[in-house]
């Protein structure tokens, strides 16, 4: 066939159609105006409580971490509810919260469900004179810590590092470094002693 | 031999007698289908009898004594492909002809060197052959372009490579793939071009916004994906490519066959696949960077001189898995990464992808139409379809730990045209319209929020350029262009940020409903581009010449820079973007020097490239959250000059031996705070000795040298709060690393067996003396060494 014979416009028509459906799915493909639907966020801790009970009774001391905004712009509200008491040993407890949900949602059970995967280590600054001891376990014997106890020593003001790892190594020997892991709570508190 | 001369003979002598009459003649014009000058030195042969003729100097043709009938016709010209025409003769015949004389479309298969023409008459283009991105079989298109003096890339790790040109990469850097504009969601710096490498023919690298038939906002340049023309001629051909590499432990198959027709038709399909476990750096396995991809292609059409048309699909599909020891908690995990020098996690060698991970699968389709118009020129439309989803892998506990952290799906539609009028031999003009939509999707099933909001874009662009050869020596080009595009977003900000950013007093009328902790807004933005270009090139001889242009382009900000907002999980940072960003606008000047001789040549490249309110994204500061401080990159604009040389060149010292070489430096400073930009390549010099032995199977052997300098301009460091040493620290999220030098060694060698069956062998190593490296404009810097040594050997069969 002479390629120079075909009457290139007649062609041209039969691939118009072709053309016009392709325009029309351009068009048919233009969104519909709904709004998104806001993301359930989840994983999110926004606040941390730590519930400090002196043993054989006393002023309990709560020592909390908020940050409503989370990732946002906002830093956390840090509070200390009052000083600790010399020579005096504390059962301490930790909840932990998601409040972007209402009701707010309890990230505490999620932590001790999944124990192996997580553990709470504890840093007392230098100047502090403190101690903590782990008060639970996962199923393996290793650490988890959201129950420990607290023992004051003399009267002294420092700090009280608490941090939250997961997929983490464990066992392991009690420094973050060794134990690696992703970090989901990480915080500092001024504590006092007083006499 | 005599008898069949005789039989020849008697057979012509049969065909003239069943003929009734010989006394016919046959005329006419031979003329050029495009511009219509009369074609000299045509051969006219009517088949069968033996008469031909030669067209004259002013094309026409007379051939007297033709035998009346139906006969074929065979019109033969050396610029021109021989075409057959059936011609009832009688009496005196007047029959004038068109031939092809420009062979662009039909170009054959085997041509040796370039395949295709250039884009570019008057920038700086730079191409890589066939055997090349071969080479690279392997890797990845990135990897490959690193081959072009001035272009680097910005690695994610070694898998996730992203092109960056004279410094300029992301939305700066536009990807035409076989004619279509990639929508890959490249604004991200983690998002490689969802491209594979085994597709592609010929690459050629257009540097700066120079093409304006493409688009006006490729201020770092363009990178030009094409497929091999296809013959017009019955052939069945194909290749299959087989390369296995030690770094990894992995490899890649590729194969692609051919089927074409005489009548015009063609089929082509390709498939590759790839898979790699952990890389290795000199020391430790680096833990989780394995990969797998898969890359399809199908073509089929029908392409003529006057008209054709093409009917495309491919699709590619890969996981990448991220250095585990680069996913970080907070500001203190990058401290220590820093300072630690060795990664935080090694583990044994496994093929399995762990988190973090990205999923990307991209489809494309394309139906385009040409015509041409006799003595007016060629007219083209092409629809593409393009989807691409991304989903991102996190390091994530309990039920969420395999839900994906971002999951993004891009649909895009472009309808263009354009019409190029080459009737007239020294002026050749181009218009064309262009329409694009574009949809984003964030699926907010993730549990995280939106890194990228849901919107809509739409695009309308329209061009003209032309260009003017004033004589064999002189040539000029230059062109508008025009693009409006509309950005319709629905974004969640969180009350908080929204008024960090102080939105509530610049934009409240964005915001569509307040949900308490968090507005829902609807930013949506109008962007008006207008870019330029001219250019001349003057060829001095027939091996150099010398080319000047000038680009002014423009570039709407893209949805990261616009829109970005919070943590970034395995980068460990939260990136903000600017609803206030607005376009920015480069002038670029450059000069190119080519030579291309026999003996020797070289090519050298300045510019100088100044970008008003260029947008860059730097570390400025830290965030606290209950998870501990995070470094945070803002976006902002600032007027930005980019100088810089590429120079490449080659000597022949021998026969045997040759030497090849290349250097290139980029400067780049923020002129409104007179300091260095950041992440601007280092300046590199990659130097080769080759020896080449044609006789010995077409033995080739060749040591390069790569040397990458230590980028001593850079912007200052931030200083930071670390919790855990309760003081500020100098985070040194800028400092980039030393300098390093590496040594590359690859031998080939090729195999002809029977029939077309030939079987190339490549055997190649790179990092030969496993250097301990890391470089400046890699992401994982931070936290792991780069590739050690990798021992690659390929396979390649044609057929």
């Amino acid at each position: 066939m002479n390629p120079f014979n075909l009457n290139a416009l007649k062609n041209l028509k039969t691939y118009l159609p072709l053309l016009a459906l392709t325009g029309l799915f351009l068009v048919s493909c233009s969104n519909d105006d709904d709004d998104p639907d806001p993301v359930n966020e989840e994983e999110v801790i926004t606040t941390m409580t730590i519930t400090l009970t002196p043993q054989g009774g006393g002023d309990v001391v709560t020592l909390q971490s908020r940050d409503l905004d989370a990732d946002g712009p906002n830093p956390p509200v840090v509070t200390v509810s009052g000083p600790l008491l010399a020579s005096t040993t504390y059962n301490g407890s930790i909840e932990l919260l998601n409040e972007t949900e209402t009701p707010a949602e309890d990230i505490t059970e999620e932590v001790e469900e999944e124990a192996d995967e997580h553990q709470f280590f504890f840093t007392v600054g230098g100047s502090l004179s403190a101690s903590t001891a782990y008060g639970n376990f996962d199923g393996n014997g290793d650490p988890l810590g959201t129950e420990f106890t607290l023992q004051a020593g003399d009267a002294s003001v420092g700090s009280f590092g608490v941090t939250l790892r997961h997929d983490l190594k464990k066992p392991n020997d009690g420094s973050l470094s060794d134990a690696g892991g992703e970090t989901d709570i990480a915080q500092t508190f001024e504590l006092t002693i007083t006499p | 031999m005599k008898n069949t001369f005789a039989l020849i003979v008697l057979a012509f002598m049969q065909m003239s007698m069943s003929a009734q009459q010989c006394n016919a003649t046959l005329s006419g014009t031979i003329r050029d289908f495009h511009d219509q000058t009369p074609l000299v030195g045509a051969t006219v042969l009517v088949v069968g009898q033996g008469k031909s003729a030669f067209s004259d100097f002013d094309g026409t043709y007379r051939i007297e004594g033709v035998c009346e009938g139906t006969y074929e016709v065979e019109l033969s010209h050396p610029e021109c492909r021989t075409t057959l025409f059936r011609l009832e003769i009688s009496g005196d015949m007047r029959r004038d002809f068109e031939l092809e004389h420009h062979l662009e479309e039909l170009e054959e298969v085997q041509v040796v060197g370039e395949l295709l023409p250039d884009n570019t008459n008057t920038a700086q283009e730079q191409r890589l052959s066939t055997a090349t991105l071969e080479g690279y079989s392997g890797g990845s298109l990135g990897d490959a372009l690193k081959e072009i003096s001035g272009v680097s890339s910005l690695n994610t790790g070694s898998n996730i490579v992203k092109p960056s040109i004279n410094g300029l990469t992301g939305s700066r850097v536009l990807i035409l793939n076989d004619g279509v504009r990639m929508q890959d969601m490249e604004w991200g710096d983690e998002h490689a071009p969802n491209i594979d490498i085994n597709a592609a023919d010929q690459v050629s690298v257009i540097k700066g916004a120079a093409t304006l038939k493409f688009a006006g906002d490729a201020i770092g340049g363009v990178v030009v994906i094409d497929r091999e023309r296809v013959a017009v001629q019955d052939s069945l051909f194909g290749k299959t490519l087989l390369s296995g590499m030690t770094n990894g432990r992995g490899g890649t198959g590729s194969t692609e066959l051919t089927k074409t027709w005489e009548s015009g038709w063609y089929l082509n399909g390709q498939a590759s696949y790839k898979r790699l476990g952990d890389r290795e750096a000199p020391d430790y396995i680096l833990s989780n960077t394995g990969m797998q991809q898969l890359g399809l292609s199908l073509h089929a059409g029908k392409r003529l001189l006057n008209q054709g048309w093409d009917l495309d699909y491919s699709f590619y599909q890969a996981d990448i898995a991220i250095l585990r020891a680069s996913h970080i908690g907070n500001v203190d995990d990058l401290i220590e990464s820093i300072n630690s020098g060795e990664p935080s996690v090694i583990e044994p060698f496994t093929y399995d992808l762990g988190v973090p991970r990205q999923e990307v699968t991209h489809h494309l389709g394309k139906l385009n139409y040409y015509l041409r118009l006799k003595g007016l020129g060629k007219l083209s439309v092409q629809y593409d379809f393009q989807y691409n989803q991304r989903f991102e892998y996190d390091v994530r506990v309990g039920a969420d730990r395999n839900k994906p952290a971002l999951d993004l799906e891009l649909t895009t539609h472009t309808l263009k045209t354009d019409f190029t009028w080459d009737a007239s031999g020294n002026l050749e003009v181009t218009a064309g319209l262009l329409g694009r939509y574009q949809d984003n999707f964030a699926d907010p099933d993730t549990g995280v929020r939106r890194l990228i909001p849901d919107y809509q874009r739409y695009e309308f662009g329209t061009f003209a350029i032309g260009e003017y050869r004033l004589d064999n020596s002189w040539l000029f080009e230059a062109g508008l262009r025009y693009d409006f595009s509309r950005i319709d977003a629905k974004k969640f900000y969180r009350t908080s940020r929204w008024e960090e950013r102080g939105y509530d007093i610049d934009f409240p009328e964005f915001v569509v409903e307040d949900l308490g902790t968090q507005l829902l807004t609807n930013p949506v933005f109008n962007f008006n581009n207008f870019s330029a270009t001219a250019g001349a090139r003057w060829q001095l001889d027939l091996q150099s010449e010398l080319r000047a242009n000038y680009a002014l382009g423009q570039r709407a900000p893209n949805p990261a820079e616009l829109f970005s907002d919070g943590l970034h999980h395995s980068a460990a940072r939260i990136e903000l973007g600017d609803l206030r960003i607005g376009n920015e606008t480069s002038h670029r000047v450059s000069l190119a020097y080519d030579r291309n001789g026999d003996r020797w040549g070289v090519t050298v490249e300045p510019y100088l490239n100044f970008i008003g309110d260029f947008i860059l994204l730097e570390p400025t500061g830290v965030e606290f959250t209950i998870r501990g401080a995070f470094p945070v990159w803002s976006y902002r604009q600032t007027d930005a000059r980019l100088l810089g040389i590429d120079a490449s060149g080659y000597y022949q010292w021998a026969a045997n031996w040759e030497t090849r070489h290349k250097f290139s430096i980029t400067k780049g400073t923020d002129l409104n705070l007179d300091q260095p930009l950041i992440n601007m390549p280092a300046a590199i010099t990659r130097n080769e000795v080759i020896f080449r032995k044609p006789e010995w199977k077409q033995l080739l052997i060749g040591l390069e040298s790569t040397y990458v300098f230590r980028q001593n301009e850079f912007p200052p460091n931030i200083f930071v709060f670390s919790p855990s040493e309760q003081q500020e620290v100098e985070l040194e999220i800028n400092t980039p690393p030393e300098a390093y030098h590496l040594l590359g060694l690859r031998a080939e060698m090729e195999f002809a067996f029977s029939g077309t069956l030939k079987m190339n062998t490549g055997l190649s190593i790179t990092n030969l003396l496993d250097t301990r490296y890391r470089d400046y404009l890699n992401r994982n810097r931070y936290f792991a060494d780069d590739l050690g040594r990798n021992i690659m050997l390929q396979l390649k069969f044609n057929y």
